[in-house]
């Protein structure tokens, strides 16, 4: 099967061509349909996902680059973009009940959260600084709307103006970053910018601080995390659940490419930059989630500190820890969907709770969705032997063996404060007079609540798949 | 490196040229221009007529609706000058690629119809 324009094979490109051929065909059926589409719309995404993943799967084994290097398909791309569609699917799954209310039959959300995630597609196999650009910007752009779709609701609609006004910020650092980096080097593509970055260079040491910098901003890591709290609070929580998940996927898998592809011969210049940026978020991660009382602003101190945690992994700069960072981000995807299941489960009387209060006696109420999100909360503090430790146990092996001790040492200690805040919630729902029952759980939650959870808890009876998958995937960025 | 760099020399020329006429031609006014305002001098130009209100008025939201979607199709345009004068040299490729390109614009323009954008009430 070849399929070739102009010389360049559009085959490693199939995925992302059906991805975005479903999208607009998707939109004119509910151009033309009107909002009462809205329930078969978003199926027919998460069908069209699941396809998407099934095509990429399939692909040819090996490495394939398309538009003159600008679209690099291999083993990481492979795993970090199944992931991600695995995450689009599952927040699509989740936003049933969000869509299905009366007032808010929007059928654009499924097809803004498909257009995002071929955004992150592009993004995860961008192979120069221009396909990077195309693809954050794609995946921006949508989750921009997103954020704001709840838009007669006015903590959704500043949401949806903060994350975009400082997104656009973001963008401009990055392509400023770029802008140097191009001039510096006289190319944009990464393999070229490898060959000519052998030396630290001030101007490339700029462009590349500033490259990080908006990188950091979507991966939400401090200094550039101040729109996280906020806008996880405002977003509706099904949309949160998307921000948590798959873009983080996608600015996770750029950030690791772009620092060990482009530039491999100026480790120790980005190295530190990634080093104070990982310390930063684990630290703040932990003490700023402290003194919360919305559980989606704890989320986002918690997935702030995550980022950190992954990005130690990254510091090390070795295959080991870019399979460190892999394993993370997979189990961080199936924790953070599960604990938002439980999230959007919290309703009284129709309407959402989302105050840790909320939480008291839940044992009693729901025993089983008590017991599971404890799990959850156990997982995302890493204690063993659930996945969550697994996760934290590869990054700092990585890190201590490229001989970053003061990093994984912080990186415990955080970890430490952090428990404070999840076991306190533990706490609550095991200890305390609970406050009322909750709506009854719907079907679609309850299963992704048992397959994230079950995958949470039984993760260390198997773990040789992920983990033999990460490590081939790291391998081919090497 | 350094090669490339030399060859933006005549950016960094132009910058200097171009900012210091630029500020040349704010400053000399300041100096050199003779000024006596009196009211109707400084009074809003409005074609022989007094200004009855104040520009900074409440603007029907339709209106950046409109200009929004006028801007999508004015770049559009704008992309296909250029391609409409290379087109003999763009052989196949050039010709598809705009044609998706098209097409796509298609679509959102479809959408755009469907959902009612185009109708001011």
């Amino acid at each position: 099967m070849t399929i070739t324009t102009a010389g360049y094979s559009l085959l490693p490109v199939l995925p992302e061509l059906m991805l975005a051929v479903g999208a607009m065909v998707l939109l004119m059926i509910g151009a033309f349909n009107g909002p009462k589409v809205t329930g078969l719309v978003t199926t027919l995404a998460v069908c069209l996902l699941v396809v998407v993943g099934a095509a990429e799967i399939m692909l040819p084994a090996g490495k394939h680059v398309t538009f003159g290097g600008s679209f690099i398909v291999d083993d990481y791309a492979r795993f970090l973009k199944v992931l991600a569609i695995i995450a689009s699917a599952v927040t699509l799954i989740l936003s049933r009940e969000f869509l299905a209310d009366q007032s808010r039959r929007i059928f654009e959300y499924a097809i803004l959260v498909l257009l995002s995630t071929l955004g992150m597609m592009v993004l995860i196999s961008a192979g120069d600084l221009i396909m990077l650009y195309l693809g954050l910007e794609l995946m921006s752009l949508a989750l921009y709307v997103v954020a704001a779709s709840n838009r007669d609701n006015a903590k959704s609609t500043e949401a949806g103006l903060k994350y975009f006004v400082l997104g656009a910020l973001s963008s401009g650092m990055l392509l400023y970053g770029a802008s140097m980096i191009y001039g510096f080097t006289g190319t944009v593509s990464f393999a070229g910018i490898a060959a000519e970055a052998k030396t630290g260079n001030i101007g490339l040491v700029f462009g590349l601080v500033f490259l990080l910098a908006g990188l950091c901003f979507k991966v939400s890591a401090v200094p550039f995390h101040m729109w996280t709290p906020d806008v996880y609070e405002g977003a509706p929580t099904p949309v949160t659940a998307f921000f948590a998940s798959a873009p983080k996927v996608a600015a996770l898998a750029v950030f690791t490419r772009v620092t060990l592809t482009a530039f491999p011969g100026i480790v120790v210049q980005w190295q530190q930059v990634v080093v104070f940026v990982s310390l930063a978020s684990m630290v703040l991660g932990s003490f700023a989630a402290i003194g919360q009382t919305n559980i989606k602003r704890l989320m986002a101190y918690s997935s702030i500190g995550h980022m950190g945690f992954a990005l130690v992994g990254l510091a090390a700069g070795t295959q080991e820890g870019a399979q460190g960072v892999l394993v993370y981000i997979a189990i961080y995807v199936a924790m953070t969907l599960g604990t938002f299941a439980i999230i959007l489960t919290m309703k009284r009387n129709g309407q959402p709770v989302e105050t840790i209060k909320d939480f008291a006696g839940l044992s009693r109420t729901n025993p089983i969705i008590a017991f599971f999100f404890a799990m959850f909360l156990f997982s995302l503090a890493g204690v063993p032997p659930l996945a969550g430790f697994f996760g934290k146990f590869y990054v700092f092996m990585a890190a201590i063996k490229s001989g970053l001790f003061v990093l994984a040492v912080v990186g415990v200690l955080a970890s430490v404060v952090g428990a404070f805040y999840y076991l306190s919630i533990v706490k609550l729902m095991y200890f305390d007079e609970p406050v009322g029952k909750l709506d009854p759980m719907r079907v679609e939650l309850r299963t992704v609540l048992a397959v994230a959870g079950l995958f949470n808890v039984l993760f260390f009876v198997y773990p040789a798949p992920l983990v033999s998958a990460a490590a081939f995937a790291a391998k081919s960025l090497f | 490196m350094n090669g490339i760099l030399h060859n933006y020399l005549p950016l960094v020329v132009f910058i200097g040229i171009a900012s210091v006429i630029g500020l040349a031609l704010l400053i000399a006014p300041f100096l050199v221009a003779y000024q006596q305002p009196d009211p109707e001098k400084l009074s809003a130009y409005e074609c022989g007529f007094n200004a009855f209100d104040d520009a900074r008025m409440k603007f029907d939201v339709r209106f950046y609706l409109v200009a929004i979607l006028f801007i999508i199709f004015d770049l559009e345009v704008a992309f296909l000058f250029p391609w409409a004068v290379a087109f003999g040299k763009l052989g196949a490729t050039g010709f598809w690629s705009m044609i998706v390109f098209l097409g796509v614009l298609t679509i959102g323009f479809a959408y755009e119809w469907k959902k009612g954008a185009l109708e001011w009430d």
